[in-house]
């Protein structure tokens, strides 16, 4: 059985890759013939159907890879597709506040993410977000590129290395922590136990927060890859309430940077719709493997992946 | 007997609306895109030209399709494509409304600190949907 879901995905990923490779030789070509406009060869529905194609086995491989959409969405997509990146971006923060919002009613409900913790991160990363946003869509494309293609190669580096701790420990809770009262118990399922936790290096971690936010709505790639570490590792919280809260947290976050890209018209209908269905049926598909699945072997293969598109928008940045 | 941990009264009122504003704002994309995709509201920008304006920045991209800035679609939402832009702007204000929802409550319990944190998300989230904000061109 999870031969057969691996070979699957295997064979739908080859697919995928081979249908993006051959539409991105046709886009570069039509590109450097037509100075303004690019049209395509191909009928108006192909490139969002492969869009959508492609973004349904994005989700897919990001529930299994443990990551967000929208990391996956902005290289890949910014990569290999004719689409500029300024409605990449839009879209990619689109499709992260969709999975956000999706996720987020359920996680709160069971006490998974924690609104008390969120609250003040949120302003500050949401605040900040409007900068990264504004910036962003501001500065030209090669710069973005290269900036783009660093940052996913410093999330690469990120994913290798960064541990992560199921419970951390957490001697004292700071002075702005205790005030603000952010603690919290949850229900642990696996152990049946009630875990009570409480967060330190508060001022250190909101201060983080301002980087995660710009960075966020600059690229547009959701943020989960850096709000895990600094609420699990450095925090302190428990690494299911940092997965958790991260991925609520991304609802508020992506929201403003997303307002910012839809007021300065850098959002697509034709690109964006098609991108959240796929992505959403993709990571419905992605929670059914996920029980039959080889998680590390997936984790190596997202790794892979984005190491190949940071790469790439670090060559189109040079203009190679 | 595992004692019952239940969240907040904040914490459950917020995911409530959340769930509600996130599934009537999906179903909104949906509908809205099938209705663009059939053509019974007829779009700014002919599908079959979508593609020759994707690859432009977009600033090139505004100045060429004559769109305005802002909330400016509003007074094109008679046009297929414009009209996606309510399910758009419904889901990205799901959490403003959410927001909203739970201020009186923290008030209410007396939280007067995250009581005030909540009011200054909306007002940072109602700045970057106003449109004030604009973004130079490159």
């Amino acid at each position: 059985m999870l031969r057969r879901y691996s070979k699957v995905l295997l064979v739908v990923t080859v697919i995928v890759a081979a249908l993006v490779m051959s539409g991105s030789v046709f886009a570069s070509t039509e590109a450097a013939a037509a100075p303004v406009a690019a049209g395509s060869s191909m009928p108006w529905w192909g490139w969002p159907l492969i869009l959508f194609v492609v973004t349904f086995v994005l989700g897919i491989v990001a529930v299994l890879g443990g990551v967000g959409g929208g990391v996956l969405f902005v290289p890949i997509i910014g990569g290999f597709f004719p689409f500029h990146l300024d409605f990449v971006r839009g879209a990619g923060l689109l499709v992260a506040l969709a999975g956000a919002l999706a996720a987020g009613p359920g996680l709160l409900k069971k006490g998974m993410a924690d609104l008390r913790l969120a609250i003040p991160v949120a302003l500050i990363a949401s605040s900040s977000a409007i900068v990264g946003a504004m910036v962003g869509l501001a500065l030209p494309q090669d710069v973005v590129q290269k900036a783009l293609g660093a940052t996913i190669l410093g999330i690469v580096a990120i994913m290798i290395m960064a541990k992560k701790s199921e419970y951390p420990e957490v001697k004292q809770a700071d002075a702005l922590s205790t005030a603000l009262r952010i603690n919290g118990i949850y229900h642990e399922v696996s152990t049946g136990q009630d875990v009570n936790w409480k967060i330190h290096k508060t001022p250190l971690g909101l201060a983080l927060f301002i980087i995660i936010g710009i960075m966020a709505g600059m690229f547009g790639l959701g943020a989960g890859w850096a709000n895990v570490p600094v609420l699990n590792l450095l925090m302190g919280a428990p690494l299911k309430v940092s997965v958790a809260t991260s991925k609520f947290l991304l609802s508020i976050t992506d929201t403003s940077a997303a307002w910012i890209y839809v007021n300065n018209g850098a959002v697509l209908p034709m690109m964006v719709v098609p991108s959240i269905i796929g992505i959403m049926l993709g990571s419905i598909v992605g929670v059914r493997i996920l029980a039959k699945a080889k998680p590390t072997a997936i984790r190596y293969m997202v790794i892979g992946l984005l190491l190949f598109a940071g790469a790439r928008a670090l060559l189109k940045g040079f203009g190679i | 007997m595992a004692k019952e941990i239940k969240a907040t009264e904040e914490q459950i009122a917020y995911a409530k609306l959340l769930d509600l504003g996130m599934k009537l704002g999906l179903l909104a994309l949906v509908i809205m895109f099938t209705i663009y995709l059939t053509g019974i509201f007829t779009p700014h920008i002919p599908l079959t030209d979508v593609s020759k304006y994707w690859g432009l920045s977009v600033h090139k991209y505004l100045e060429v399709t004559n769109i305005p800035h802002g909330w400016g679609w509003l007074g094109m939402i008679g046009k297929g494509d414009f009209l996606n832009f309510t399910g758009i702007a419904f889901l990205a204000g799901v959490t403003i409304l959410c927001y909203i929802r739970i201020i009186p409550i923290l008030f209410k319990k007396k939280d007067t600190v995250y009581g005030a944190l909540a009011i200054l998300e909306v007002l940072v989230l109602v700045l970057a949907a106003s449109g004030i904000l604009k973004s130079g061109g490159h």
